[in-house]
């Protein structure tokens, strides 16, 4: 199995907004059923990589390889390549103008020409399976940030991705309504779905991920076994990290 | 006692002028600001009906009794002459209706397309993105008079065969032209105001840049911009006048040619009044969308 090829491979990415240089170099690969966890100080570059790797950003140097394609190629119809992956943001980012099963609906019926009976239904059961079955005729703006949050993952497991990009979807939420949008992503896990997941909340981080990577100034300083890493930082800058989020309470 | 005071209904609480039992201290004090309450309102009405009568009876005084008022009533309001002018005006207005449906139906069409040249973000697009732009720009700088003009003296002039030369159509054409492009910059601002994460999210789901413009943000700016576009309209359906220079019996020209064959302006008001039934009930379905918009952002900017 490890000698497959990774879903998701990247390889020597650079990015840089006019003289900042947001991306110096990163190395990375998520294996089938394998969930990664990116860490670091905002700023530090995991959104910038998220984005890069759903060819939201382009990157200037280095490749981004789904199932050993190469889809960062000029050549690459970013398009095709975008409806292989699926993205979760950190504000939700849902349609305000429609409701919450056309949120859902909406890729799988116009852009991946799913059946669209049979796309409403598989929507109607994953909703139902996130505690949102109720919820399917309403707009976003009636929903809890937690609801809303679920709706986002449901939309974009809709579209039956090849791997999941998680980008600090939790953040902007209240701290009660954490727990229910982590416990979708670790029933996702448990199903071995491949995820990328960029996070500021350690103990899910050393539950959920196979591995950890701490982004440091737009690199990967440190990385291995989640206990590792969290528990026994080798680099200073992850020792200085994690020491502030420690002393922030974010463990 | 919180939840009393909460449970207690707004006729139940106006009912009840004094305190029956004034037992608790606090629903003492609250008989007492009622009062005041009260009587704050009684005065602000007696301050305000005083306020008017003085305005609006200087106002009147001041014109029924100044010199040429006698005059003046006679020539603007002549009974008579609005009635009998009343059914050519009607006549006329008709045809304002008619060009301003027509128009306001191009007017929606073309500023889109532009709007939508002028955000494409495609190479291709480079020429028609000058050519949108300076549009835009032109014809929201020239008076819409003059583009009347120019277009319903210039175009039959050039005598090119197949162009229209009816001055109904050349007239719409000109306010067409001028009112495209302040649309153009109406539905502008909304597509520019519907933030980028709503394209990233489109994108990332699979979307093209054409689906997701056309699913995700045009459905969104247009519902935003649509108080913006009443209030042009307002301003369009004033502006059809405008084609009478040209000839066209519209209801002005028809109330301008009553009035200077019977020396009595009083057409005119009929033509004045015709607009107003157009353009008061118009301006309220502004105000009325506008607070609507205002009450939906606000429901959503609260949860």
């Amino acid at each position: 199995m490890s000698a497959a090829v990774p879903v998701l491979e990247v390889q020597g990415v650079t990015k840089a907004y006019g003289d900042v240089e947001v991306l110096r170099g990163v190395d990375l690969a998520v294996r089938e059923h394998e969930a990664i966890a990116l860490i670091g100080a905002s700023g530090s570059g995991k959104s910038t990589l998220l984005r890069c790797i759903d060819l939201l950003e382009d990157i200037d140097d280095g490749d981004v390889l789904l199932d050993g394609e190469v889809i960062t190629d000029p050549s690459m119809n970013p398009v095709q390549a975008r409806r292989r992956l699926a993205m979760v943001f950190q504000a939700y980012n849902l349609f305000p103008h429609l409701s919450v099963i056309d949120n859902v609906l909406l890729a799988p019926s116009r852009a991946h020409g799913f059946d669209r009976e049979e796309a409403a239904e598989s929507a109607r059961e994953l909703l139902r399976r996130f505690g949102l079955g109720d919820r399917e005729g309403d707009y976003p703006d009636r929903l809890s940030g937690g609801q809303q949050q679920r709706v986002a993952i449901v939309r974009a497991l809709a579209t039956r991705p090849r791997a999941l990009l998680l980008d600090e979807i939790t953040s902007a939420l209240d701290p009660e309504l954490v727990g229910e949008v982590l416990e979708v992503v670790r029933e996702l896990k448990e199903e071995g779905m491949t995820m990328l997941i960029a996070t500021h909340e350690m103990g899910f981080a050393r539950d959920v991920a196979d591995e950890v990577c701490f982004l440091h100034d737009g690199r990967i300083l440190e990385r291995g076994e989640p206990g590792r890493v969290l528990a026994d930082p080798q680099q200073p800058e992850t020792q200085r990290f994690l020491h502030r989020l420690l002393s922030a309470g974010r463990t | 006692m919180d939840g009393r005071r909460r449970g207690r209904t707004g006729a139940e609480v106006l009912s009840q002028t004094r305190p029956a039992e004034p037992r608790s201290g606090g629903r003492g004090r609250r008989a007492v600001r009622e009062a005041a309450r009260r009587r704050r309102a009684a005065q602000g009405a007696a301050i305000s009906g005083l306020s008017t009568v003085v305005v609006l009876g200087g106002l009147a005084a001041l014109i029924l009794t100044s010199k040429g008022w006698p005059n003046v009533r006679d020539t603007f309001f002549d009974w008579d002459a609005f009635k009998d002018s009343f059914p050519d005006v009607l006549h006329g207005f008709w045809l304002d209706v008619k060009i301003f449906v027509v128009v306001e139906i191009v007017v929606l069409v073309l500023g889109l397309v532009v709007a939508l040249v002028r955000a494409s973000r495609a190479p291709t697009f480079f020429p028609f993105r000058i050519l949108a732009a300076s549009y835009t720009d032109i014809f929201r700088g020239l008076p819409v008079i003059l583009v009347v003009y120019l277009i319903g003296f210039g175009v039959p002039a050039l005598e090119l065969s197949g162009v229209p030369s009816d001055p109904v159509v050349l007239g719409g054409f000109a306010l067409a032209l001028c009112y495209g492009a302040y649309v153009a910059e109406v539905y502008r601002a909304g597509i520019e105001s519907i933030h980028p994460s709503q394209t990233s999210a489109a994108l990332s789901l699979g979307l093209t840049p054409g689906q997701s413009t056309r699913f995700v943000v045009l459905p969104q700016a247009i519902r935003r911009v649509i108080p913006p576009l009443l209030n042009d309209f307002i301003a369009l359906q004033k502006d059809v006048a405008l084609v009478s220079i040209l000839g066209p019996l519209e209801a002005f020209r028809v109330a301008q040619i009553s009035a200077s064959s019977t020396f009595n302006y009083t057409p005119l008001l009929a033509a004045a009044v015709l607009y107003l039934a157009v353009t008061i009930p118009m301006a309220r379905l502004v105000d009325r969308a506008t607070a609507r918009d205002r009450l939906l952002r606000s429901a959503g900017a609260a949860v």
